[in-house]
């Protein structure tokens, strides 16, 4: 029992530190561009990172209430993906 | 080797395919060289990584004895949501001209993606 919690452990920290590096590389590309496409995809990464994170943390905590925020953080990314795309396709997110 | 061990590995082996995936997936995202090519790799992020990281938190879950299978819903959402989103960013690498232009439809003047509402006439009649 002992050492399937150590390796868990190691699993966690493992994931943390993937999905914190995930978010710094995707950071770069977000500020190296070089076209609008490449921000908005950076800008999706990081909001998926973002979520792998909170699930993570989930997991090491052992409680429940982070299901809701990663649902509504799957929603606001969405969204705000498909609002930026529409503003560069047609000058405007409604028209 | 009771189930509750056997929880425990399966969450810990899940956790680290997501996290693999979703290393994966940035690592293409920032050593591509076409936004086309760089649009592919970090779909694999939201879908296979983050549904690998649900699915350890289900386990989990059922290790600890408060079973919840409310994470599919979650992952439900990203299968539904990612195509969408990727669909709109290749859209907007047409628009912008970053790819390859496809080329022009046989029966009409020019896609809609790559029409842009200050070039279309206000009044068509």
């Amino acid at each position: 029992m002992t050492t399937a919690l150590a390796v868990l452990d190691i699993a966690l920290i493992v994931a943390f530190g993937i999905l914190a590096l995930g978010q710094i590389l995707s950071m770069v590309r977000l500020v190296i561009g070089p076209t609008p496409g490449d921000r908005i995809l950076a800008l999706d990464t990081m909001v998926i990172n973002a979520l792998g994170l909170v699930v993570v943390l989930g997991i090491q905590q052992g409680v429940q209430i982070y299901f809701e925020v990663s649902l509504l953080i799957a929603m606001l990314g969405f969204v705000s993906t498909v609002a930026l795309a529409r503003f560069i396709l047609r000058g405007d997110i409604i028209e | 080797m009771s189930a509750e061990i056997i929880g425990n590995y399966a969450t810990a082996i899940f956790l680290l395919i997501g996290s693999g995936f979703a290393l994966v997936g940035v690592i293409g995202l920032l050593k591509f060289n076409d936004p086309m090519t760089r649009l592919h790799a970090p779909t694999k992020v939201g879908t296979v990584g983050i549904g690998m990281l649900l699915l350890a938190s289900i386990v989990h879950s059922v290790v600890l004895g408060e079973t919840s299978i409310h994470e599919t819903l979650i992952m439900a959402f990203l299968f539904v949501t990612a195509p969408i989103s990727a669909n709109f960013i290749a859209k907007v690498n047409i628009h912008k001209r970053n790819c390859e232009t496809p080329p022009t439809p046989p029966r009409d003047d020019t896609w809609s993606t790559l029409n842009s509402p200050d070039e279309e006439p206000l009044d068509p009649t």
